[in-house]
Parts: C-alpha cells; structure tokens; sequence
C-alpha cells in the first residue's frame, strides 16, 4: 500500500480514538432529543462538526427557527476558513477537484494533524485521504451507534477517553514552537481565547483570537527585523 | 424525516463546508505576499491554543485555575511529556491515563 495513504492511516489512530466516545454522547443525546438515527447520519456525515451538532440538537428541539440555527452553525465554523487558508500554501500541487474532496474532512482536529505533516514532509494527497476518511468514518459510526444504542451506555465521556483530542493538541503544539515568537502567539492566543470565551460565549473566540495572535506574531518579527519585506 | 430537519441539515453542511473548502480552492491559485505568508505560519501554533485554553481552563465554562480541575492537572502532566518526548502517541497516553485515575479516585 501506498507510504503516505498508511502514515495518514495510522495519524487516524488518538482522533478515532477522542471521536468516539464525543460520538457516542452526541448521538445518545442527540437521540433522547427526538433525531431518528437516519437524521444523526445524515448529519455526522454532511455536516461534520461537533460542537455546532450538539448545539443543532438542542436548538432543533426547542423549536428554534431553522435560520438561526444555520447561522449559528456558521458562527462556530467560521475558524475553519483560517485552517483552510494555512493549508493552502502546501498543497498548491494539488488539484482542484481533490482540493474540494480533502476540504470536506477538514476539522480541527485533522487540521492539527495535516499541518504538522505538511511541515515535516513533502504533503501528499494520500496521506489527507487515509487520514480524513477514517477520521469522519469513526464520527459517524459512533454518533450512529450512540443513536442506536441509546440509553445502554451510561455517559462514554466519563472515563476521560475524549481527553485523547486535547492531549493530542498539546502534543502537536509543543511541535509546532520553534521560536519565542511561536511561544508568543501562542500566549496571546490561549489569553484571548478565555477573555473573548467570557465575554461573547461560544463563537467568535477561536476565529478572532487566532487572528489577533498571528498578528501579533508578524508584528513582533517585523520590529525586530528578523523578515524583511521582499 | 421531517422536511424542517433535512432543510436544516443542509442548510447547516454548506455553511460548514464553504468555510472549509473556499480558502484553500482560491488562495492556493495565487502566490500570495511573504507577509501574508508569514502570518499564515503563526495560524497553527495560535489556533491549537486557541482551542485548547477554553478546554483545559474552563471545563464547566467556568474559569477554573485550581487543583479541583482534572483536565489541568492532566494537561500540565501532557505539556511536560511533550516537551520532554515529542512523542504524541505517549502523551495521549499519559493524558488519558491521568484523566481517567484523576476522575475515578480524586
């Protein structure tokens, strides 16, 4: 089998690993809200995004207006343009149609992943298709299977699997700091992430701390001349 | 199904895709300025902290900077693995494992 297909493959294995027991809860709740185990298919598979299906779920169920929902999905999925954007200049080689089908499985989670290899090595295409394909297959087994089993499972967030995604994250992040301006952002970031968190909720807080950072981080390399403007 | 529901699913997996797909489709055509290269090169480190301080610091939603919050404690124990290893898969391991005896006998 193809190099790149099986190290996509097996980078899959902490993001099943946290996706499932988050599945798993999604779809048990999702269920005791009244959404027939086609619709949490339907949705775990178009939609792909945790955090706006459990607030989807919810706001389906207390009758909120299908506009406001769609909206608010859109407020909490707005931070994936970033992640889009940073890939973009690794994968100039790749072609527009595959572009399209790699977006489709881009989360936070996989992004963390596909930016720590496309740092380390030549990308690959293969490597996003092996990864993101058994990432949102674990997704939307789980969110069905916690659908289906309903009730038998008491709480599968409880044993602190899901802690996997957050452990992960540290991991790559420590990867990612290279320099003190790298810590810098960083700093920043995780500062106006709580602040904005406390302030708006919900929402804007990854999109625009995430922003103010990386501009602080382009900000403090120019004052100290380390990248001129050529 | 409900047509309200499907309409809603829909509705909700393009306004997730676009974000996903349109700025990788369109940026990817251009060669964009070193500035705006460089700026690109902080979005990592500043996204994964973005995401992970509201999930490690406010568990309930609440600001919790004590010994009384678990994914603290266990992600401190993680930031040490991974300075010190670089190995991810050990410090997912280290992670859950600290989760899980943290949550079972604290």
């Amino acid at each position: 089998m193809n190099r790149d297909l099986m190290t996509g493959l097996k980078k899959s294995i902490p993001v099943v690993l946290g996706y499932t027991p988050i599945g798993l809860a999604f779809g048990i709740l999702a269920n005791q809200q009244g959404l027939t185990t086609f619709e949490i298919f339907l949705m775990s598979f178009l939609v792909y995004a945790g955090a706006s299906q459990f607030i989807a779920s919810a706001m389906i169920t207390s009758g909120v207006n299908p506009a406001s929902i769609i909206m608010t999905t859109l407020l909490i999925n707005m931070r994936h343009m970033l992640m889009s954007a940073s890939l973009s200049t690794y994968l100039k080689h790749v072609p527009s149609s595959l572009q399209a089908v790699l977006s489709f499985g881009l989360t936070d989670e996989t992004y963390a992943v596909d930016i720590t290899y496309c740092r380390e090595d030549k990308p690959s295409a293969s490597f996003f298709i092996g990864l993101h394909t058994v990432s949102h297959a674990a997704w939307v087994i789980s969110t069905v299977a916690g659908g289906i089993l309903g009730n038998l499972i008491s709480d599968p967030t409880r044993w602190g699997i899901d802690f996997a995604l957050s452990a992960m994250f540290i991991a790559l992040l420590c990867m990612h700091m290279k320099d003190k301006a790298d810590v810098l952002v960083a700093v920043c970031s995780a500062v106006i992430s709580i602040l904005l968190t406390k302030l708006l909720g919900n929402g804007w807080n990854v999109i625009l701390a995430t922003m103010l950072a990386a501009t602080i981080g382009v900000s403090t390399s120019l004052w100290n001349r380390k990248y001129y403007l050529s | 199904m409900e047509q309200k529901i499907l309409f809603i699913i829909i509705g909700m997996s393009l306004v997730t895709y676009l974000p996903r797909a349109l700025p990788l489709l369109v940026l990817s055509k251009f060669e964009l300025p070193l500035l705006f290269r460089r700026w690109l090169q902080f979005i990592p480190v500043a996204v994964l902290s973005a995401l992970l301080a509201p999930a490690i610091l406010m568990p309930q939603g609440r600001l919790v900077i004590s010994l009384d919050n678990n994914a603290l404690i266990a992600s401190v124990l993680c930031f040490l693995a991974a300075a010190k290893t670089k190995n991810i898969f050990l410090t997912i391991v280290i992670g859950i494992l600290a989760m899980f005896v943290l949550q079972t006998f604290k």
